[in-house]
């Protein structure tokens, strides 16, 4: 069971992320997957977020309570959303648009420049894309494969390599740093 | 007599008349039996295929025209003539769609529906009975009833300005546009007839006297008397601009054909465009009258 | 009633991760639906959207109407005229439909509606949950009449409700309500949709007799009268008013007692046919919790809970609201403690359940009044304090 908070501002890409997620989880990894989102003029403001629930059985209740995933791909949605992140939550962010506080109880911060590795592979618009195979890599919820194979549908035909690029780029992003992890606490 | 020759005596138009609900419920004097026999007279000389007609009314006296017309006949809510008729035609191209109904129920509480169907060019024909009341309820102030004239809930006289409703008709988009007295019945019926045969969202509007009510009120007379002063204050003017029928208080009415014009349907706008955006994708509906 | 597989031109056979929405556009181009008449109201509006997307490769109409009434409307004109038909709504849109709900019951036009619900009254939480049409679903149109609404608790039942609901429709002659809500509707969850061949669907009551003996409503062996459609050379007349079987306007009270009868003995007495509800524990329990929607999900959590903590608890999910389980109630109600009745809104099935306990057993309200779904804590409350 995990709950998981997608945030960041309009236009990011943010549901998207979600229904990706979801969808990858629900239809290729074979687990229940709820996705959720805020709607109407409220949810057009700048802080926009996309929830999903996971689990082994059934999602009984949809809504997320006390999350242990967020991703924030922006500073007013990080605020927003940081203080109801489980105490020993995973808090994934693009660092060149969000600045963390220090770090809360066992709350394990990872950050990735999901926006500048974007433009470099061409578009700012698959920002999204590189942070959910950041995700990916990170949480280990959703399988890269179901992530990929989600993709169709779900983005422009014609932009699925270059999302597939920029997911990959994430992905492996998210590789490096977990192995370094891994070797600073063999170190200590 | 003999059964032959009974029905050999029968006027033609009884073959098109629910003959076991007659008498009607319309006063003597009411021009709207008048309208329906015109309207009978143009279904039979257009010798269109009766199976394929069928007449949608709402509520009021003329509303109840649908109850006596032997064709697929709808006697639906009061307004609702003209989505039910859409929603008829669109599910079934090739039927003929005929809304009769009153100004009280097209123009008052159906006006949205009015407009949006002429905005369209839906394929249906409005035939709306036009009496200045609502006559069924006993005679109340309606959105036709000319500015001075009395009416129950207007016992002072209305002081609302009324809808010209070739007006409307015309600006809302619709491709034919008539209005006649009940007593120019082969005029009615040539009109009926003419909008029969178009495609499109066609419109004629029929004064009538209501003797019970409007006329009475207004000390206008009654009977045949009646329905003669209306057709003699009457002026034909194909053609006219429609900006110029307002319908004064006993003044002149100005009648004729005002409108006809050919414009692509719902139904064509809808193939034609969508089969543009969709190519092979698109299924075209109604096309062979499917 | 004769029994077709679904065209598998409507048909988007396959696993998808659709909201309810959605589903429910899919449940109805599965079902046949080839005519759609709707506007726009949050938080029904997708469905809309994805039938005008959906339609023209399957072959149909959507059009958007000027308002709810023209909807409803042309909804009714289009089952006259052979199409199976539906629209989506929420509240306001709901209120708007109710005068030619009455319409569609009278000239037993059957025809589907589904009502995404939101927060009410008035315009209240256009974006937000709620559970606070129950009743109108019921009773809103005036005059004596019955109904079906069923109640899907996820985006896969909005899919597979819908289909319930055509075929229910078409069987009984009567609008069907899909009642779901903003939760359901907005929720996105995994939704499979079977081969065409694998859907079974309820033909119209069409009727082959000759034609000159066609009554409109003739009430056939099943009080289902048969039906035709205008452009077939029957020249039948249908009206609002109360008619008989010629379908003839007949103003008086024997005809009235006739018509009206009919309209609410067709459903009564078939009620059993009808309801479909979901069992769970019953035998044993003491304390029942009976909910619909997405309330029940959220109560299974609470009745978790209550079990861990020892408490005899069974549950009763309402897949279909109306006609109500009547009988089921008052026979369980000799036997439990109290019912429990979470609803997203102030107390509205509760109201049939105390009904039909007749003050054998009591009914406790768990309210929510709209914006949100319970806490599964002031459920298991409820339930604790039932026990007691």
């Amino acid at each position: 069971m995990a709950e998981i908070r997608f945030s960041g501002f309009g236009g990011q890409g943010i549901i998207r992320c979600g229904l990706i997620s979801g969808k990858a989880l629900a239809l290729y990894d074979n687990k229940h997957a709820t996705m959720t989102q805020s709607f109407g003029p409220e949810a057009r403001g700048s802080a926009c977020s996309s929830q999903l629930v996971v689990s082994e059985d059934r999602v009984l209740y949809p809504y997320i309570s006390i999350p242990e995933i967020l991703i924030s791909m922006s500073q007013e949605a990080y605020d927003k959303y940081e203080p109801e992140l489980r105490d020993d939550g995973i808090l994934i962010i693009d660092k060149d648009l969000v600045k963390a506080k220090p770090p809360r109880g066992k709350i394990k911060t990872y950050a990735i420049p999901s926006t500048r590795f974007a433009e470099e592979l061409g578009n700012r618009i698959i920002a999204n894309l590189v942070m959910l195979g950041f995700f990916s890599a990170i949480t280990k919820i959703a399988s890269p494969e179901a992530m990929k194979k989600a993709l169709p549908g779900l983005v422009p035909g014609r932009f699925l390599e270059l999302n597939i690029k920029a997911f990959d780029k994430g992905y492996e992003y998210g590789k490096e740093i977990l192995k370094k992890e891994k070797k600073t606490k063999s170190k200590k | 007599m003999k059964e032959e020759d009974h029905i050999e005596e029968k006027n033609p138009i009884e073959t098109l008349l629910r003959m076991d609900r007659i008498p009607h419920i319309w006063c003597p004097g009411c021009g709207i039996g008048i309208v329906v026999t015109s309207f009978a007279e143009a279904l039979r000389k257009s010798e269109i295929d009766l199976d394929k007609v069928a007449v949608v009314s709402g509520i009021g006296c003329t509303g109840r025209v649908a109850g006596y017309i032997k064709l697929d006949s709808f006697h639906t809510t009061h307004g609702r003539a003209v989505p039910f008729a859409t929603g008829l035609k669109l599910a079934n191209p090739e039927l003929k769609v005929i809304v009769f109904s009153g100004d009280g129920d097209i123009a008052g509480i159906g006006g949205n529906h009015f407009i949006h169907a002429a905005r369209r060019n839906m394929d249906i024909m409005v035939i709306c009975v036009n009496n200045f009341n609502y006559a069924m309820t006993g005679g109340q102030v309606a959105a036709t009833t000319p500015t001075g004239a009395n009416a129950s809930t207007a016992p002072y006289g209305n002081f609302e300005y009324p809808f010209s409703l070739p007006y409307l008709a015309e600006a809302s988009g619709a491709t034919y546009v008539a209005r006649w007295t009940a007593l120019h019945l082969r005029r009615v019926t040539k009109s009926i007839q003419e909008a029969l045969t178009k495609r499109g969202f066609s419109f004629i509007e029929v004064i009538t006297p209501c003797v019970t009510l409007y006329a009475r009120r207004n000390r206008l007379g009654d009977g045949l008397n009646l329905l003669k002063y209306y057709y003699e204050k009457s002026e034909i003017q194909h053609g006219a601009d429609t900006r110029t029928l307002d319908i004064s208080y006993q003044g002149k009415l100005i009648v004729g054909k005002f409108v006809d014009k050919e414009k692509p349907t719902f139904l064509d706008c809808m193939n034609e465009h969508l089969a543009k955006k969709l190519g092979d994708k698109y299924q075209p509906y109604g096309v062979n009258n499917g | 009633m004769k029994k077709v597989k679904a065209d598998p031109k409507g048909v988007l056979t396959g696993s998808h991760y659709l909201d309810g929405d959605y589903a429910l556009a899919e449940g109805a181009l599965a079902a046949g639906c080839r005519f759609f008449a709707g506007y726009p109201i949050t938080p029904s509006t997708e469905t809309a959207e994805r039938f005008s997307e959906r339609i023209p490769s399957v072959g149909g109409v959507f059009i958007q109407m000027e308002d709810e009434l023209a909807s409803i409307s042309a909804l009714i004109g289009a089952v006259w005229g052979g199409k199976k038909v539906m629209t989506v709504t929420s509240g306001p849109g709901f209120s708007l439909m109710m005068e030619n709900i009455g319409l569609a019951c009278m000239m037993e036009t059957p025809l589907v509606i589904a009502n995404v619900q939101r927060g009410g009254p008035s315009t209240g939480l256009p974006t937000l949950t709620g559970q606070q049409d129950m009743m109108q679903a019921r009773w809103g149109s005036h005059g004596d009449y019955e109904i079906i609404a069923l109640s899907p608790d996820s985006p896969q039942e909005c899919f597979d409700l819908t289909i319930e609901a055509f075929n229910l429709s078409e069987t009984f002659r009567v609008p069907t309500f899909v009642m779901t809500d903003e939760c359901v509707g907005h929720m996105h969850e995994k939704v499979v949709i079977p081969p065409a061949d694998k859907i079974e669907l309820v033909e119209r009551k069409w009727y082959k007799g000759p034609k000159d003996k066609y009554l409109p409503y003739k009430l056939d062996k099943d009080q289902i009268p048969f039906m035709i459609k205008a452009g077939d050379d029957y020249r039948f007349h249908t009206t609002g008013l109360t008619h008989d079987e010629r379908g003839y306007p007949v103003i008086n009270a024997e005809c009235q007692d006739v018509c009206v009868r009919h309209l609410v003995d067709k459903i009564t007495t078939n009620a059993d046919k009808i309801i479909r509800t979901e069992e769970e524990e019953i035998d044993t329990a003491e304390i029942i919790v009976i909910s619909y929607g997405i309330t029940s999900r959220v109560t299974t959590k609470a009745v978790q809970q209550a079990r861990k903590a020892g408490i005899k608890v069974g549950t009763i999910r309402l897949i279909t609201v109306w006609p109500f389980p009547e009988k089921r109630i008052k026979e369980l109600a000799k036997k439990v403690k109290a019912f429990v009745v979470p609803e997203i809104n102030y107390g509205q099935i509760v109201l049939e359940v105390e009904r039909c306990a007749g003050g054998q057993a009591p009914a406790i309200l768990v309210p929510h009044c709209g914006g949100g779904v319970h806490d599964p804590d002031d459920i298991f409350s409820a339930i604790k304090e039932a026990a007691k």
